[in-house]
């Protein structure tokens, strides 16, 4: 589907119960607060933005590394303006505050989840949710936010396609870092495919075309070895 | 510095060969920088003016932060080379006046409500200067935020208008802005709501009605520019993505 391309302060609609994210209500008329591209759906017109920061809502899983520990928080990078806090009682487990570092010291990666956002914007952040734990390995690599939804895909399946065709373990934070693990081959191959999805974020019938990119890459992974093979010989 | 010449307007046209009611070319490029958060250069005649734009980020220090917006910062500055006689590097009574307006041309435009307690940073590094690097830079910098995906209510265009040999002229280049009767910049956004105005030099009523219609004309130019460098970025970034397409357009992917 080809979707219209807007600039701020375009004229989307004239009904201003459409009103979705990325416009604003002017009189009696919908307009763009962003440059991107226009979504028209059944209930609400929504602007798609091409640029972005991270601004945190509450229940998003995002990845975080620690910068700092303090008495009884841990303070987290979340790739956003503000800054996440982990409080001791969101670890899993039960522990000291003495020690606190023993568990998770500056510079660790967490798959966490934003707990709650208030008005000051002060984020708090959890661990204690299924899913949510402290990396120890694999890779994290990071996008553009705004390409999320895109390397998610409609219902998810555009990384149900990435996980079943590479074959390596992956989670994709909100907030534009995607963790990935597996072997060295596939972790690779699996960065060069986000990479893919980043750069063609914005263009019709994505995951055949990922489908398509996946493939092609596959043939030279199978050339190589094949390659490799006749110089044994 | 050149001398005064004796009429600047010859014959309906004016020392560059323009028009009064015409614009000097213009060039626009959008992200020329990879680290910025959004970024545009602009040639505006013989003016060269490269926009960044950082942000939303956090502000420090602390204590200027905003509970309940964004803060704008602004920052106009005209490189040593960029006249013909080197000028001193840094703050300067103008650049700062500057900084101040083109914040205020933007405050109104941004929605500093969704990002409280952050940062929102504009910078305005003037490379090459003939006259109108305020409003160029105004709207080098409206295309940078577009590019860094920042909600406005609109963009803002800027162009300046004056007074030579007695006649209301559109965007004065050098000679023009510094022997003629007056000069005013203008900045407005599409629906025509002003948002930086300056006068320097004097005009009468009259004059002044006159000097904004030419203004709104001139910004409408502007705008038309601005709107098509914004679309033209786009089909460029699609088509040199897109040679390997396939045939098949699907409405697939995201929410």
């Amino acid at each position: 589907m080809e979707r219209k391309i807007v600039i701020p302060g375009d004229v989307v609609s004239d009904n201003i119960k459409m009103s979705g994210s990325g416009t604003y209500v002017h009189g009696d008329e919908v307009r763009a607060s962003v440059y991107g591209l226009l979504n028209i759906g059944e209930r609400y017109i929504s602007v798609i933005p091409l640029a972005g920061k991270y601004i945190p809502h509450a229940s998003d899983r995002v990845i975080g590394i620690i910068t700092e520990v303090v008495y009884s928080n841990w303070i987290v990078d979340i790739n956003s303006p503000y800054e996440g806090l982990l409080h001791i009682s969101q670890y899993p487990r039960r522990i000291d505050a003495e020690n606190m570092s023993r568990y998770l010291k500056v510079g660790d990666s967490i798959l966490t989840m934003v707990a709650s956002v208030d008005a000051g914007m002060k984020v708090e952040l959890t661990l204690r949710e299924k899913e949510l734990r402290v990396l120890s390995n694999g890779r994290i690599v990071m996008i553009n936010p705004t390409k999320m939804p895109r390397v998610i895909g409609r219902n998810g399946s555009m990384i149900r396609l990435l996980k079943s065709e590479i074959g390596c373990n992956m989670f994709v934070g909100q907030n534009g870092r995607i963790w990935i693990n597996g072997s060295d081959d596939c972790v690779d191959l699996a960065i060069q495919t986000v990479r893919y999805i980043e750069d063609n974020a914005h263009t019709p019938g994505l995951t055949e075309r990922v489908q398509a990119f996946l493939k092609a890459k596959e043939k030279t992974r199978y050339g190589r070895v094949h390659e490799s093979r006749n110089d044994e010989e | 510095m050149s001398e005064k010449p004796e009429h600047f307007i010859v014959d309906g046209k004016r020392l560059d060969g323009r028009s009064v009611n015409e614009l000097r070319p213009v060039k626009i490029e959008l992200s020329p920088l990879d680290r910025a958060d959004g970024s545009c250069y602009l040639e505006w005649g013989r003016n060269k003016i490269m926009a960044a734009v950082y942000g939303p980020r956090e502000l420090h220090p602390r204590h200027r932060q905003n509970m309940t917006k964004a803060v704008v910062q602004y920052r106009y500055n005209m490189a040593a080379f960029s006249v013909d006689e080197r000028i001193r590097p840094g703050h300067s009574r103008r650049s700062i006046e500057i900084s101040k307006v083109g914040r205020d041309a933007f405050e109104y435009v941004i929605f500093t409500k969704f990002f409280p307690k952050t940062a929102i940073d504009i910078f305005i590094e003037v490379l090459q200067a003939d006259a109108g690097t305020r409003t160029a830079g105004i709207n080098a910098a409206s295309l940078a935020l577009a590019d860094a995906g920042i909600p406005m209510r609109g963009l803002v265009s800027a162009c300046a208008v004056g007074k030579v040999d007695g006649e209301i002229v559109l965007d004065l280049m050098k000679e023009e802005d510094n022997f003629g009767e007056a000069d005013v910049p203008i900045a407005m956004t599409a629906g025509g709501k002003i948002t930086h105005l300056q006068m320097d030099g004097n005009l009468t009523k009259e004059e002044f009605y006159e000097a904004l219609k030419l203004a709104k004309i001139g910004c409408d130019k502007v705008y038309k520019l601005q709107r098509q460098a914004l679309i033209e970025k786009y089909s460029k970034e699609c088509a040199g993505n897109g040679e390997d397409a396939s045939p098949e357009p699907e409405g697939d992917a995201d929410e």
